[in-house]
């Protein structure tokens, strides 16, 4: 496959205005699946939560699960939407062998949710994001692709299906196209998925694990003449299964579309997979408006039509407004805006959030997690949150450094234990032998050692040059395996060369 | 003990009730009678052929617990150790289930439908499952992938469809019960043809979980017997809530064996009968209409007073009917595709098919011309750009067609109407002309699309063919005991008329089979 021309990002802005379209897919947390009894935990042995509806056997029926319509007007009320008086499921009919009926119950016209809005933070500004619907839907199962070189359907040998993930609840959150977003149409893209998942996550209705596939998004983009007010044929990016691949796909797909355009050739609508390795699209089945669903309401379900007494008592149960939610917390934690900014960028305001209710102090929650935690999920290519170090671990970490027994070097070795999945902050400790040797004795010697190895050294410290003295506190600490408080080692040194 | 075959279902509750006789013989009594006349599984050369497949073993074994049940003195129902014969379309765990179509063969249901559970649950053995049109497509069962099945009365002739097996068992004496399944007339029709009663419970009045949809919105499973009295004991077995069926009603049924005992007793007074006009006259043969006549003259007799009702929307009724029913019917089958259960055919000629060319190539071969021409009909009519035309469209007739329904139960108690135009034509003489097939169901649709209840209650035999006739009684939704109060006057007068059941006029059938 030849590689796309791109146009640099910059020069995109000069010729072109961006369009984006977000349809985001939350698999919901529920203990059975939307329309049968079989539970609904993640990594079961393949095929073993299914049942005759979610197989669709001849003759099985479905029955609608109310958790999940009581989830999907959660979200909707939290998205600011109106909800539905009265509704129905459709069926969407279209072959594929993962899906068990050859159509997916879903909802057509009449979507639970619809028109409402959410508030993005970018860089400090706020963009309003306009929320088309939000309706109900089940899950496919998924096709492992055996053989061949990409795990592609295309070159396999034989494709496997797992059902396990068949009639999992849906909700598909889609936004009205974002307009007017130009060079921030990335990081909007980016701001509005993430807070969408801190959404879900406070509203305790899904994992929200993007890795996992509990939250999916697919990129709808289009570019059209800058200025010209109108929008051009879109692409729909699939499988774009992080926060920083949701930046990233918006990017590659304005720059492509962009030298397609340049070139007077004219953009294909079609679905295009997003490669999380090589950051690049690349062409899926074509799909044009033709792509013909036959929709109908589905027969053997009825109208789901909550009451306004229950829509209104789900209201009561809705999580804080993301924005006061953030004012109040930069407020009791004394965060700079920047550092504020730079945690809900990061995506750990909730990680950071749950820190400091373990015990931590506000700014050693941000620490860790901005600088430690964020390097290692960066070389790791994963979330924040999908690290194996939890709010609870960074906080007892933290507390061993204030009460002395770890210095920040020891704690990072910590760090690397909970990451090789060692145990607890207090196991890897005592394992890996990491406390802090605070035993002068033992110290003495060897600020001895290090003074007796460096003459030279000792000779200026003792002339007033008090400034050579780290030079003895690295030995000591080498010595130490770094297990000493630095401080203490100066003072010791100091008082034996005074 | 032949003579046990010739008993109702209540005779037989009866009989085991006072000990008279046991589960065991009654069930190996039609499971010889089913050996006699039936013929080979699947030939369709000779006999009857109203089974697909017969479980005698199985049928032996819940006919034993049944005994044991009634020794100890806690029988599970009314009817325990009755035996019964299923229609192929609802699932039977470790019984095969095809629903007349290759598609299915050799699939082995792993759960029972609700219908089936509930008769395990109340005692009744299984004898087998019993021959249909191929996914219930049908008024003849002659487009089964097995065979066609024939009618008792001359086997030359179709036992109705898409439930020809169900009634022509029933009528063969082969079972003294049987269920069957109503989208437009399939219990009721076959009913009538058979000079058997079937019933069309209230839509929602009967689970249709575990029943292989054809059409979604119209489907029911009923009750096919000989008697009223015998269907009204299998409803009140089969009926009322299940919530593995969102569309199952939640409410108590009313009691429909008490209605029919009432009936019984002939008096109908203050009963008002309203006859559809629409639903008679031209395309009706004369002696299915003369024994219509009759049997509304009897009605009077019998107290009921007769109004003429008009239903004008029910005229475009087939039509709604064939848009609406394949439309759901292409989704339903879309399932069928050699992935997880059921028939798998490799194309010829091509290496390493992919799943799209085997999912084409056993559904070419899987599923025959009939239900073919419906996935192509529906797969139209819910096409973009002809949804509102077609699907659409008849949507808005069948609400039309129910307020037809509201206005003439205004007037009337009950509609009654012939059940089919015609009595049993002969095998092969509609195979070439759907439309003359589809005919055949013009007064039962009616009732399917607006989702009330109707029974089929036999009404003679016509003067021109000797071939028995069926007149059908409707009723609003949720009044089913109004069906079996005036079916079983009906019944009354009508054995009186003739001095004994219908079918004691029907050949004997013995060696049929041979």
């Amino acid at each position: 496959m030849s590689a796309d021309v791109l146009v640099p990002f910059d020069e995109v802005l000069e010729k072109f205005d961006p369009a984006l379209g977000l349809e985001v897919h939350v698999e919901l947390n529920t203990a059975s699946k939307m329309f049968c009894g079989c539970p609904t935990e993640f990594g079961a042995e393949p095929n073993t939560q299914v049942c005759p509806t979610c197989l669709g056997l001849p003759g099985a029926m479905p029955v609608v699960n109310r958790t999940a319509v009581e989830s999907a007007i959660r979200i909707g009320l939290a998205l600011n939407c109106e909800i539905a008086e009265w509704c129905r499921f459709a069926r969407k009919n279209y072959f594929y062998p993962d899906m068990p009926k050859n159509f997916q119950t879903s909802q057509y016209d009449e979507p639970i949710a619809f028109n409402g809005f959410m508030d993005v933070e970018v860089d400090g500004e706020t963009f309003r994001v306009e929320i088309e619907r939000a309706h109900m839907e089940e899950d496919t199962g998924k096709s492992l692709h055996v053989g061949g070189a990409t795990g592609r359907i295309h070159g396999a040998d034989y494709s496997l299906v797992d059902y396990n993930r068949a009639g999992i609840p849906l909700i598909e959150i889609v936004t009205r196209p974002i307009v007017g977003a130009g060079e921030r149409a990335p990081a909007i893209a980016k701001a509005y998925v993430a807070q969408l998942r801190d959404l879900i996550v406070a509203l305790g209705v899904s994992d929200a694990r993007m890795d996992q596939g509990s939250i999916r998004a697919d990129v709808n983009l289009s570019l059209s003449p800058k200025g010209s007010g109108t929008l051009g044929t879109r692409t729909e990016t699939k499988n774009v299964n992080s926060l920083r691949s949701v930046e990233r796909a918006v990017r590659y797909e304005m720059s492509r579309h962009a030298a397609v355009l340049d070139e007077g050739r004219s953009i294909l609508q079609e679905t295009r997979h997003w490669h999380e390795d090589t950051g690049i699209t690349t062409s899926g089945r074509e799909k044009s408006d033709a792509e013909d669903y036959r929709y109908f309401p589905e027969p053997d379900l009825v109208p789901v039509a909550p009451s306004r007494e229950w829509v209104d008592e789900l209201r009561g149960t809705l999580p804080e407004n993301p924005t006061q939610k953030r004012a109040r917390l930069q407020a009791a934690w004394g965060f700079s805006d920047l550092e504020m900014r730079d945690t809900v960028g990061a995506g750990a305001l909730g990680l950071v959030e749950d820190t400091i209710a373990a015990g931590a102090a506000p700014q050693a929650a941000r620490k860790w997690w901005l600088s430690d935690m964020a390097r290692r999920a960066n070389e790791a290519g994963v979330e924040l949150t999908a690290l194996a170090v939890t709010p609870l671990d960074v906080a007892r970490v933290q507390a061993l450094v204030d009460e002395g027994k770890l210095n920040d070097k020891l704690a990072r070795q910590v760090f690397d234990g909970l990451l090789a999945g060692e145990g607890t902050p207090d196991e890897i400790v005592a394992a890996r032998g990491l406390a802090i040797v605070s035993d002068d004795g033992a110290l003495g010697t060897a600020v001895d050692n290090a003074i007796a190895a460096n003459p030279d050294v000792a000779a200026k410290i003792r002339d007033g040059k008090v400034a050579a003295a780290g030079a003895l506190i690295g030995a000591v600490m080498k010595e130490m395996r770094g297990q000493a408080d630095a401080g203490r080692v100066r003072e010791l040194i100091l008082e034996k060369l005074a | 003990m032949s003579g046990l075959t010739r008993r109702t279902a209540a005779e037989l509750a009866d009989a085991l009730a006072a000990g008279e006789t046991t589960s065991v013989e009654i069930t190996r009594a039609h499971l010889d009678r089913i050996a006699e006349v039936d013929g080979p599984a699947g030939s369709g050369a000779e006999g009857v052929h109203a089974f697909l497949h017969v479980d005698a073993e199985g049928a032996l074994a819940q006919a034993a617990a049944a005994d044991e049940r009634r020794a100890a003195g806690t029988p599970a129902s009314a009817l325990d150790g009755v035996p019964i014969a299923v229609k192929d379309v609802l699932a039977t765990q470790g019984l095969p289930t095809t629903c007349g179509s290759k598609i299915l063969e050799g699939w082995i249901p792993p759960y029972d439908a609700t219908v089936v559970a509930r008769l395990r649950q109340a005692g009744l053995p299984i004898l087998g499952k019993t021959n249909m049109d191929e996914f219930a497509m049908g008024s003849s069962t002659e487009h089964s992938a097995y065979g066609p099945t024939r009618n008792p009365w001359d086997l030359d002739r179709i036992p109705g469809g898409s439930g020809g097996g169900s009634a022509a068992a029933v009528a063969a004496f082969e079972a003294p019960l049987a269920i069957g399944t109503d989208t437009g007339g399939s219990i009721r029709q076959p009913g009538a043809v058979t000079g058997t009663v079937g019933v069309k419970p209230t839509y929602g009045g009967v689970s249709r979980y575990g029943l292989v949809a054809l059409a979604n919105s119209l489907d029911q499973a009923g009750p096919v017997t000989r008697t009223v009295l015998d269907s009204a004991l299998l409803h009140e077995v089969i009926g009322g809530h299940d919530p593995l069926d969102s569309t199952s009603i939640d409410q108590p049924l009313p009691s429909l064996v008490d209605a029919a005992r009432r009936g019984a007793s002939g008096d109908l007074s203050g009963v008002r009968v309203g006859v559809v006009t629409e639903l008679g006259g031209e395309g009706y043969q004369p002696g299915v209409l003369a024994r219509f006549r009759e049997s509304v003259d009897l009605m009077v007799k019998a107290g009921a007073e007769v109004v003429e009702v008009s239903c004008p929307s029910f005229v475009h009724a087939l039509a709604a009917y064939y848009l609406i029913l394949p439309a759901e019917a292409s989704s339903n089958l879309a399932k069928f595709d050699a992935m997880r259960y059921g028939l798998r055919v490799l194309p010829e000629g091509v290496e390493n098919p992919s799943a799209e060319e085997v999912m084409r190539a056993t559904r070419d071969a899987g599923f025959g011309d009939e239900v073919k021409r419906r996935i192509i009909l529906g797969t139209y009519a819910l096409s973009s750009g002809y949804y509102d035309a077609y699907y659409g469209q008849a949507q808005k007739v069948r609400t039309l067609i129910s307020r037809d329904f509201a206005a003439a139960f205004e007037q009337a108690d009950v509609l009654v109407s012939p059940t089919a135009p015609t009595t049993a034509f002969r095998l092969g003489e509609k195979l070439d002309d759907p439309m003359a097939m589809y005919l055949n169901d013009l007064a039962t649709i009616p009732a399917n699309l607006a989702g009330v209840p109707g029974i089929s209650v036999p009404s003679g035999l016509a003067d021109e063919d000797g071939l028995p006739a069926g007149v059908q009684i409707l009723a609003p939704a949720l009044a089913d005991d109004r069906l079996y109060r005036v079916g079983a006057a009906l019944e009354a007068a009508l054995l009186e008329q003739w001095g004994g059941p219908l079918l004691d006029k029907a050949p004997a059938l013995e060696g049929a089979a041979r």
